[in-house]
């Protein structure tokens, strides 16, 4: 990589924007990302392999993978749904459901970690309705009795951490539907109303064809946000080992034991799946582009 | 990560698209809005009026008795000390950021513009981890740190670094866009009618990013003060001293305390209700302004 320097600009203050850029990301990213990497660098593969690959450490990403996997596509059904309704429609309240989307970005996770709980625990909102043990006074009991082997604990398992997951990713697929479906051109449904398409015929053969690059863009990065957090899963998962950990959780296990290297070579795997998925990402929104001007 | 998401304001115009001869049929309209509406009410709505609920649980007494407590105080103070540094920094650096990339060509560009994005892609507990291998007793600089009698893990600048870590592209994501689109030819005019860098930066520049800034500042100012991973790790949890609000809330809850875990959380959850709203008038000042 190599900074050459400008073409003569008009504008000053090219050296010394640049110089303050390039130092304060050093600073306060580059150097100590490369800390994990250096870090790592200084085990042996056997250490690295035992650390990354232990059965408990497999459990976790398996966790983290398909609950991260469900969040992203359960996101990614009503994200498209919620977003063609806030571009679409007009509805009394539209303002403040349009900006209720950004919760999960503006509410900090521990606080949504403790709230989704509350809700979910078996004396919550949801869950007294949900949970197989939860005591329903207001029910005669042998109705009580006859819905006790039908109920879900949501709370404490991995059900709770797919809940927390699509708490966290929902506004990533709306904020980057939106956009994109505000500006489709609509003489491209008119001209397929026109040639005889039924409404379904247009939104399933015209609509959803464009949408799909910004759809994918936005189930990939809710997907990348879920893998890595933290604050709201750890109070609902219940961290119960090789059941309900994830894998930020096994790092943080791991530092309170002072196994530095254990929790750098963990955190040095998701940073490699973080940093792919960045990429991917990229591509995608190159190809979205490429998509929308042909 | 987020940078396509985090709000943007050059490439998030508001629309109020009139119905037109391809509108959906009524039922539909009817239906996804429904799904919709209760979707959003489940999974968003819910848990914010949770935590005002378990707050007040127990009365308005107990709600108010959890801010009696000296650990409570001091959790809000290190929140409000924390965000008034890490914040400025990233202002700071955005603006610089900004500048660099959207008025001037060099090589390298786009390179860098991913590496502002990259904290986004990193998980928190990562982004408080990397801190403690560079400050901590066994890191690079731990017995450097020890000889001189200074803290930095499990003290207030490791939770200031973490913060300003996490925060870090929030402005800079706003502005590159904004300043892109609105180009040079504003400052060039500036400057040849006189004016030097200073003048033109403070008098031509600021004035038409004013919006974004504000914009930037907001979510950046939200997730300073909520950041739970990151602080978490470098914190060492000591209470009255190194304990941020979140991380309040979690020892509180930890020890059973509900009303008081939900109370301080009601706290950042107001936090939350004001920067939607400061945002959502953010963006309807700035499509009034785009729209004269």
């Amino acid at each position: 990589m190599s900074f050459v320097r400008a073409q003569r600009s008009v504008l000053p203050g090219f050296g010394l924007s640049l110089g303050f850029t390039l130092m304060y990301l050093s600073l306060i990213v580059l150097i100590p990302l490369s800390a994990a990497f250096i870090k790592t660098a200084g085990m042996s593969w056997a250490d690295f392999v035992a650390a990354v690959a232990s059965p408990r450490v497999v459990a976790s990403y398996r966790l983290s993978f398909f609950a991260s996997l469900a969040a992203g596509l359960v996101n990614s059904f009503f994200g498209l749904i919620v977003a063609w309704v806030l571009v679409r429609y007009s509805f009394p309240g539209k303002r403040v459901v349009d900006a209720l989307v950004d919760l999960p970005f503006a509410l900090p996770t521990a606080v949504a970690g403790i709230a989704l709980t509350a809700i979910y625990s078996k004396n919550g909102w949801v869950g007294q309705w949900l949970e197989p043990d939860s005591v329903r006074p207001w029910l005669p009991s042998d109705l009580r009795e006859y819905l006790k082997p039908h109920g879900i604990k949501i709370a404490f398992t991995e059900i709770g951490v797919f809940m927390a997951l699509t708490f966290i990713g929902l506004p990533f697929v709306v904020r980057t539907l939106q956009p994109v479906l505000s500006e489709l051109e609509p003489e491209i449904e008119e001209a397929a109303a026109t040639l005889g398409a039924s409404r379904w015929q247009t939104i399933t053969r015209v609509l959803l064809p464009e949408l799909l690059p910004p759809l994918i863009t936005g189930f990939a990065l809710s997907f990348a946000r879920a893998l890595g957090e933290y604050g709201s899963v750890v109070f609902i998962s219940g961290n119960m080992p090789m059941r309900t950990e994830i894998t930020p959780l096994l790092i943080i296990t791991k530092l309170e034991q002072y196994d530095y290297h254990g929790a750098t070579a963990i955190a040095v795997v998701m940073l490699v799946a973080s940093f792919s998925l960045l990429l991917l990402i990229n591509l995608l929104q190159k190809w979205s582009r490429r998509h929308y001007q042909v | 990560m987020a940078s396509a998401v985090i709000g943007n304001l050059a490439a998030h115009p508001v629309s109020n698209a009139a119905p037109r001869a391809t509108q959906d049929p009524a039922w539909m309209r009817w239906t996804l809005t429904a799904i919709a509406l209760l979707f959003l009410t489940f999974f968003l709505l819910l848990p914010l009026l949770a935590v005002f609920g378990e707050a007040f649980r127990r009365g308005i007494s107990a709600y108010f008795s959890a801010f009696a407590d000296h650990d409570a105080i001091a959790s809000i103070r290190l929140t409000l000390l924390t965000a008034l540094i890490s914040v400025p920094a990233n202002l700071v650096f955005g603006v610089a950021a900004a500048w660099t990339i959207a008025k001037f060509q060099f090589r390298g560009k786009s390179i860098l513009i991913t590496l502002i994005d990259l904290p986004f892609a990193v998980s928190p507990v990562i982004s408080g981890l990397i801190y403690v291998l560079v400050f901590g007793l066994q890191g690079w600089w731990g017995e450097w740190l020890m000889d001189h009698d200074l803290k930095v893990i499990f003290a207030v600048p490791g939770i200031i670094l973490a913060t300003t870590f996490v925060t870090f592209p929030f402005v800079a994501r706003e502005l590159i866009p904004l300043m892109q689109t609105q180009g040079s030819d504003e400052e060039f005019a500036a400057i040849s009618l006189g004016a030097n860098g200073w003048q033109t930066f403070w008098h031509v520049t600021i004035p038409n990013i004013k919006w974004g800034l504000i914009y930037g500042v907001i979510l950046c100012n939200a997730r300073a003060m909520g950041e739970f991973g990151a602080v978490s790790v470098v914190s060492g949890h000591i209470r009255g001293e190194t304990n941020t609000m979140p991380l309040h809330v979690e020892i509180l809850y930890n020890e059973y305390n509900f009303v008081g875990a939900f109370a301080v959380a009601s706290l950042l959850a107001v936090l939350a209700i004001i920067t939607l709203v400061l945002k959502a008038l953010v963006e309807w000042r700035h499509a009034q302004t785009r729209g004269t």
